[in-house]
């Protein structure tokens, strides 16, 4: 059941410069569990110390906020599309 | 070497000046910090100083993060601080008169909404950064802002809406020669999609990668109403919230002008305001919670119709820590508020300023701000902007004939019926009083 995340780039070089993933997480936390297995260094940019998502991140799954689909109780849908986006982020190129 | 510079809000890290929004180590907003010793030792700023330049945000310059060398080209901002004596009435029973003032941004220039001073900020920098297109999100007063100020400095402007925006802020923002890009979304889904443009163009997003510089011209609010009240603070401050930088802003420029030695230290209370179908901030801070819970918003107050504030958590944390707090109004409050601000005081906001007057109402009737103390409602933008809101409110009355004695028929028809044209006057009718 495959779902794609998106990275943005303030986030890429925790990520060696991937800006996109495919794997089979079936919901937040599980997506978390693979994100930190894959990129170890990304882990403390998307959770605090509690293990809270942190507070100026806003997770989407196809345009709309996690948080209105239930947050980490959603199960995720086989070609979800999710997207990590900083609440007032910008590109700096 | 600049005064200023961007510094993360949490951890504190300097960032120097650059189109950035965001701390790459906490993910953290950024903020504009000075060097207010060398302000002070310098000596540039002092009340007599400041009274002897032109009347418009720029006589605050110091405080404002400015590139070398900035000529402004536009006289934005001192808009009139009002006295509001009749309005005082009908909102509290035992006002004193005086006590009540409204700074009236519905006639900041050139395009009637506070959000002409954050643009001026944010272009200065933008033009200093080499961008050749300025963009933003918009919920319509930002769009207008954004494109006429582009037109003046020569640069290119692409402006996102959400698609159902009032035509008023649409056409006023086509006007200018503006690429005009509707969403079929809310404005937190404009926004959501600017944040990733952002990241793919380079592109001068006053609202994303401008921010923090852009948010400082906020402040000129607050500069103005100290100065506009003899150098003195008010007690209260009632300001509207959308995405929350407003609130957070003036109560920067107030601790700066302290900082200074410009005015006295004192205590303002800050009161947000929002509209029931859009008010994430008022319910955290109702709720006591120090965390916004995003909403779909479902209200006629578009421009602040922002269901996940960027800056909510700011707004919760002033609100707070001033002893103040949030109300929020539903959309019928709004048009008699607009209607009441309009028949007291002869000013014509657009819903965000019903907003604001529907909530100081409130507040007055819960005992939250006191008759006798001084507060200052900001009304933010222009009423005609959002007419449609007022559809329907007015009868288009049949045309007379152009004859004394159709006139004197038509006179004794309407004091026969006593039609009421206002809502001080139904409410009167009605025998409500205030």
């Amino acid at each position: 059941m495959p779902i794609t995340v998106q990275i943005p780039t303030a986030l890429r070089r925790h990520t060696a410069g991937v800006g996109s993933l495919t794997c089979a997480a079936v919901n937040l936390g599980d997506l978390f569990t693979v994100l930190d297995q894959k990129f170890p260094d990304l882990k403390p940019h998307l959770r605090d110390e509690q293990g809270q998502v942190r507070r100026f991140l806003n997770i989407y799954v196809n345009e709309e906020d996690i948080r209105f689909l239930g947050g980490p109780a959603y199960a995720f849908q086989e070609g979800d599309e999710v997207l990590l986006v900083p609440s007032i982020a910008g590109g700096t190129r | 070497m600049s005064h200023y510079e961007l510094r993360c809000r949490e951890c504190g890290k300097s960032w120097g000046n650059q189109p950035r929004s965001i701390c790459d180590d906490c993910f953290s907003p950024l903020e504009v910090a000075y060097d207010y010793e060398a302000l002070r030792a310098s000596g540039a700023l002092s009340r007599e100083r400041i009274s002897q330049r032109p009347p418009n945000m720029w006589r605050y310059s110091e405080l404002l993060p400015l590139p070398q060398g900035f000529e402004p080209r536009l006289p934005v901002g001192f808009t009139p601080l009002l006295q509001a004596p009749r309005l005082a009435a009908r909102l509290s029973s035992t006002a004193a008169a005086g006590n009540l003032y409204i700074k009236n941004d519905a006639v900041c220039l050139p395009t009637l909404s506070f959000k002409d001073r954050v643009v001026a900020v944010a272009l200065s920098q933008a033009k200093a950064f080499g961008f050749d297109t300025v963009s933003c999100s918009s919920t319509g007063n930002l769009a207008n802002a954004v494109a006429a100020h582009a037109a003046r400095e020569g640069l290119k402007a692409w402006i996102f809406i959400p698609a159902d925006l009032e035509p008023a802020k649409i056409l006023g923002t086509n006007v200018f020669g503006a690429k005009v890009v509707r969403i079929a979304g809310n404005y937190d889904q404009v926004n959501r999609l600017c944040s990733q443009i952002a990241d793919e163009h380079r592109w001068g997003f006053v609202n994303v990668n401008l921010r923090p510089y852009y948010a400082e011209g906020s402040k000129t609010v607050g500069f103005e109403i100290a100065e506009q009240l003899g150098w003195r603070l008010p007690d209260n401050i009632v300001c509207p919230m959308a995405g929350g930088s407003l609130i957070v802003k003036i109560k920067k420029a107030f601790d700066e002008l302290i900082n200074l030695g410009l005015v006295e230290a004192k205590e303002v209370k800050f009161f947000g305001a929002q509209a029931t179908g859009c008010s994430p901030i008022s319910t955290a801070v109702k709720t006591g919670s120090s965390e916004i819970e995003p909403q779909k918003p479902n209200t006629i107050a578009r421009s602040l119709a922002i269901g996940n504030p960027a800056d909510g958590h700011y707004a919760i944390k002033t609100i707070k820590g001033s002893g103040g707090w949030s109300e929020d109004v539903s959309d019928p409050e709004v048009i008699d508020s607009i209607r009441l601000l309009a028949e007291t005081e002869g000013v014509f906001t657009e819903t965000a300023g019903g907003v604001t007057v529907g909530t100081a109402g409130k507040l007055y009737r819960q005992d939250r701000i006191l008759p006798d103390e001084t507060t200052v409602l900001c009304i933010t933008g222009n009423g005609l902007k959002t007419t449609d809101a007022l559809a329907g409110v007015y009868e288009v009355e049949r045309a007379i004939a152009p004859k004394l004695t159709e006139f004197e028929t038509y006179l004794q028809r309407t004091l026969d019926v006593s039609e009421i044209p206002g809502v001080i006057a139904a409410a009167e009718a009605a025998g409500v009083g205030a």
